[in-house]
């Protein structure tokens, strides 16, 4: 995964891949920025659709919540056993994250299609619209994730990752405390204020 | 090898114990922000949740991401993006005079 | 661990490459059609940008003056209001996101490794899939011309006119889709530059020390990482809209369209800056070098660059000054937008401080740096009046704004284009541009410009609206300011500029039969991609430099002379040279070409299809992106030696330096 051009040390003797992908996160803020805003401009207009509060399951939310938030923590165990160059914890702990991570995404699909059966469908209303978009871009998000940690133990069962395998598990760790942390804002915002 | 592993245990100067520690905080606070939906905070309620949501995000980004250990280029990059995407979305906002309903 | 020079075996040998699934080897050629078509080098993958983004140049100006023959006289008869439409709005789309954008991504991605002293980027692979995305992007949002017509919202595609129900054809559905894959292109490339840049550079190369354009390609690179998201998001609200039935631009449904202009300008001013900055970046090289002296101010034009880039962000409302924003709102976004014309007066004043007192020497490169900067400036001028909000309410949607566009685009970034290319041709291919060809080239194009957009500003402070596909004697007027004569005017002055740019392509084919060569250091340049061959061989630079100076090139070749405290030239281009090839460095790792760049951007544009056309398509795309993903993570960067059948040691082709011409 490392394209390193040249066998001079970097100017600053980090690495490429970790540099390129906290330019990318910082960049993935302004996406996420603008489908929050988009939301929090259009979250009380429901067009007679239901409301947020009338349809938003918070103690469902909260749990699966609090699994996408443990799955952070499996993470940084990951990819602590990496550095350790503990192959056997690292997959272990990869795997158990992809479990959270999809036991949240089965979570999403749950409720959206149960807020689909109370009335809110992706073309109700504004509110409709932006929310199904924010939630599923995020949920997208951490599908690709889940898809990145289990291609992971394949190849890493394999061991032929091209590469340093630490940097390589810090890297989807990166990506995947991202998608963490945006729901952290997406669940404060989204459903804990209550509109 | 071994002094492979040393430096990197100190590059990212946390162990396992301390990354458990800091989820339980956070799991703590979730708990926290969730009571307030069964709790009334009263006029606390906005703030004490948008506090809690920024004191989460930033022990993530702090600890499990090692933003507070690593090279201040990665904060660099990352605030630069979530400053400027907190100032220009929130004008934008304030243009739909949202924040004065 | 390839090396570099691979003189093309006289003697078929064979090649086992590595290989990815167990089938595909790994692509090794360094000559013929799949050298450039797999290739990772930053230089090919410039030249394949720049050629490119000239091919849309092409494009643009023929629907621009199509768009003229129109206007020429009352009552055009050359393009019907529909097909004017979609002419202005894929115009501007064209020239704006597939020229002056990807020329742009094509010098930087060229000269930037050579400016800072780098064998290549930091990702050449990802360099290789930002090229092909742009190409299949900037394809697929022209297939909509022969798929029912083209987007023909203006190139701002306003909502709600931009939702299914005003425009009903799939233009829009490839616009926004074309546009989303060449995002990715700028996205990537983005954060390829920024980590080049920040990690590539030469022993000594501090930030402070890093030539001037170098540092406006980054501005950019950064303005692109952080606005390019932000029309993301705009893109997909509206696809979304458009094929899946949300509703974010139906009024109907209670929606506000201003969200659009809003995200649409939020990236829409950073994207100006975006344009503009690169040229002022080549300029910036081109005046130093043709006034012999140093940049005036270097720390002011880069801060002030750097200020351009942070106060960009905060001025998009100007757009939107007619909309009804509020009285508060235009105050604000009124006074930030008189600012920012601060930071880009500081630069114009480096720039004339530059040329005062130096010896100037009249190459068609500095000619067109001078018409930048007056051109420019004219501009600049037009722009501070639509700052005045009251002001502007008068001039928003006339002929008035479309001068003043043209100005700073054409004028500005159009010129600096150009005077890059005179600059660093010989350097790219080894031949000096014609320069009586290029005089003609450079005055046509000023004259043609000045005739064509300067009446514009007559003609939309008479009150011709922009967008308006036909006009009647009955309203032209009379008198001197009557519309009939500017607009002929006008359209006689497109088709002078279309001669000079003629004369542009005419001399690079003149260029191209002429076989004498450029000297090495033709213009006795300051950076450091003049301290390599021409053109430069595949890994860049011998010995990699080390950096005591700015201009470092140029103080390895002048040295103070302590007596008189005047510039005494102690070494020659070819001196510099050949010490460099005596001390070459041994073993040189570059990156190897690789399938899977354009396998992957080929996936992307075959996903947009699906989307307005059938979903099992997209599939189709989606399985493709993935199977190219995977051979991407599975190979390494750099293949192995065995791939390469020249690396036999003891041959002496294993050595840099032992075997070059
Ligand atoms: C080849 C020389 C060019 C000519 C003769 C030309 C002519 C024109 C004309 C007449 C219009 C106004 C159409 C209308 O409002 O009805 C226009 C629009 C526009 N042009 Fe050009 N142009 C040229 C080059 C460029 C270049 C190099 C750029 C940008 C880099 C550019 C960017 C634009 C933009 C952004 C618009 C606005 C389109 C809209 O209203 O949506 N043009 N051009
Ligand atoms: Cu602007």
């Amino acid at each position: 995964m490392t394209d390193v051009a040249h066998d001079h040390a970097s100017s600053t003797g980090i690495s490429n891949v970790k540099l390129g992908m906290w330019a990318f996160l910082g960049s993935e803020c302004l996406l996420f920025g603008g489908l929050i805003s988009t939301y929090m401009l259009y979250r009380g207009r429901v067009s007679g659709g239901p409301r947020p509060s009338q349809i938003f399951d918070i103690p469902f939310t909260s749990v699966s919540s609090f699994v996408l938030l443990m799955s952070s923590l499996t993470m940084v165990l990951a990819v602590s056993a990496a550095h350790k160059e503990d192959d056997r914890k690292t997959n272990l702990w990869l795997t158990v994250t992809a479990l959270l991570g999809a036991t949240f995404v089965g979570g999403q699909v749950y409720e959206f299609t149960a807020f689909y059966k109370e009335g809110l469908g992706f073309s109700t209303s504004l509110f409709g619209s932006s929310f199904y978009t924010l939630t599923g871009f995020h949920g997208v998000h951490v599908t690709v994730g889940i898809i990145m940690l289990m291609s992971l133990v394949g190849i890493l069962k394999r061991s032929s990752v091209p590469g340093k395998k630490a940097e390589v598990v810090e890297m989807i760790g990166l990506y995947w405390h991202f998608v963490d942390i945006v729901w952290i804002i997406i669940f404060t915002l989204v459903y804990l204020i209550p509109v | 090898m071994t002094t492979n592993t040393a430096e990197t245990k100190q590059e990212h100067g946390m162990s396992d114990a301390g990354y458990i520690r800091i989820a339980i905080i956070l799991a703590a606070i979730t708990g926290l922000e969730v009571s307030t939906y069964y709790v009334d905070f009263g006029v606390l309620f906005l703030p004490a949740l948008l506090i809690m949501m920024v004191i989460k995000f930033v022990m993530v980004v702090s600890y499990f991401m090692h933003l507070k250990f690593d090279n201040k280029i990665f904060s660099f990059l990352f605030y630069a993006g979530l400053v400027l995407a907190v100032g220009v979305y929130a004008a934008f906002l304030a243009t739909f005079k949202f924040f004065i309903q | 661990m390839a090396i570099i020079e691979r003189p093309a075996p006289t003697v078929p040998a064979i090649v086992t490459p590595t290989s990815t699934y167990g089938l595909l080897k790994r692509p090794v050629s360094t000559t013929g059609w799949r050298s450039w078509v797999f290739t990772v080098d930053h230089k090919k993958l410039g030249i394949m940008y720049a050629a490119t983004a000239m091919f849309f140049f092409i494009v643009g100006g023929v629907e621009a003056l199509l768009i003229r023959l129109q206007l020429a006289a009352p009552n055009g008869k050359v393009l019907n209001a529909d097909l004017y439409n979609q002419m202005f709005t894929m115009h501007a789309t064209t020239m704006v996101f597939l020229f002056v954008m990807p020329m742009a991504a094509g010098f930087a991605n060229y000269f930037v490794p050579l400016q800072i002293g780098a064998r290549d980027v930091a990702f050449p692979r990802l360099n290789a899939f930002g090229f092909w995305a742009f190409l299949f992007g900037g394809i697929f949002l022209n297939l909509a011309w022969f798929l029912g017509g083209a987007a023909d919202g203006g190139w701002f595609m306003y909502a709600p006119n931009s939702g299914p129900v005003f425009s009903p054809s799939h233009g829009v559905d490839f616009w926004a889709l074309g546009l989303q894959i060449t995002g990715i292109a700028s996205l990537t490339g983005a954060i390829n530059l920024i980590i080049t840049v920040l990690n590539m550079r030469a022993p000594g190369m501090t930030l402070m020390k890093m030539p001037i354009f170098t540092w406006m390609i980054t501005v950019v690179q950064f303005l692109l990482l952080f606005a390019v998201p932000v029309i993301t998001v705009a893109l997909f609200l509206l696809s979304f809209q458009r094929n899946f039935g949300a509703q974010f631009f139906d009024v109907a449904a209670g929606a506000d369209p201003l969200l659009w202009q809003h995200l649409f300008w939020i990236f829409g001013h950073p994207e100006v800056y975006i344009l503009i900055l690169p040229s002022f970046g080549i300029v910036s090289e081109v005046l130093p070098v043709f006034s012999r002296k140093p940049l005036f101010g270097y720390p002011f034009v880069v801060f002030s660059g750097a200020a351009i880039g942070f106060v960009g962000w905060g001025v998009w409302a100007h757009h939107m000054f007619a909309s009804g924003l509020g009285p508060v709102s235009v105050a604000v976004f009124s006074l930030t937008t008189m600012a920012i014309a601060v930071p880009t007066g500081v630069k114009i004043i480096n720039w004339t401080l530059t040329m005062w007192g130096g010896k100037l020497w009249f190459t068609t490169a500095m000619k067109f740096a001078i018409g930048l900067i007056v051109l420019f400036t004219v501009g600049g001028l037009s722009g501070v009046t639509h700052a005045v909000a009251p002001s502007d309410t008068q001039q928003t949607d006339t002929y008035y704004i479309v001068a003043h566009f043209h100005y700073v685009l054409f004028g500005g970034a159009v010129l600096g284009i150009f005077s890059g290319f005179y600059y660093w041709w010989p350097k790219v291919f080894g031949k000096m541009l014609n320069e009586k060809i290029g005089s003609w080239n450079f005055w046509l194009m000023v004259i043609g410009l000045n005739m064509t957009f300067g009446p514009m500003h007559i003609l939309g402070l008479q009150g011709q609206p922009r967008r308006m596909y036909q006009w009647t004697e009955a309203r032209a007027g009379e008198g001197f300011f009557n519309l009939a004569f500017w607009n002929l005017v006008a359209s006689i002055g497109s088709f002078i500029l279309s001669v000079g740019i003629l004369m542009f392509l005419i001399n690079v084919v003149v260029t191209a039969r002429n076989p004498k060569k450029a000297p090495l250091d033709p213009w006795n340049a300051r950076s450091l991609e003049w301290m390599t061959s021409n053109p430069p061989k595949e890994h860049n630079f011998d010995v990699i430099p080390t950096v005591h100076h700015l201009d470092e090139f140029f103080h390895q070749k002048f040295e103070e002379d302590e007596a008189t405290h005047t510039m005494k030239q102690v070494r020659t281009a070819e001196e510099i040279m050949a010490e460099q090839e005596r001390n070459a460095d041994k073993h040189i790792h570059m990156p190897s070409p690789s399938y899977w760049p354009i396998v992957l951007a080929f996936g992307l544009p075959i996903i947009t299809f699906g989307l307005i056309y059938s979903h099992l398509i997209s599939v189709v795309g989606g399985v493709i992106v993935l199977f190219a993903a995977y051979g991407w993570a599975l190979e390494s960067s750099t293949a192995p030696d065995s791939d390469f059948e020249t690396n036999t040691p003891g041959t002496g082709l294993d050595k840099v330096g032992a075997n070059h011409d």
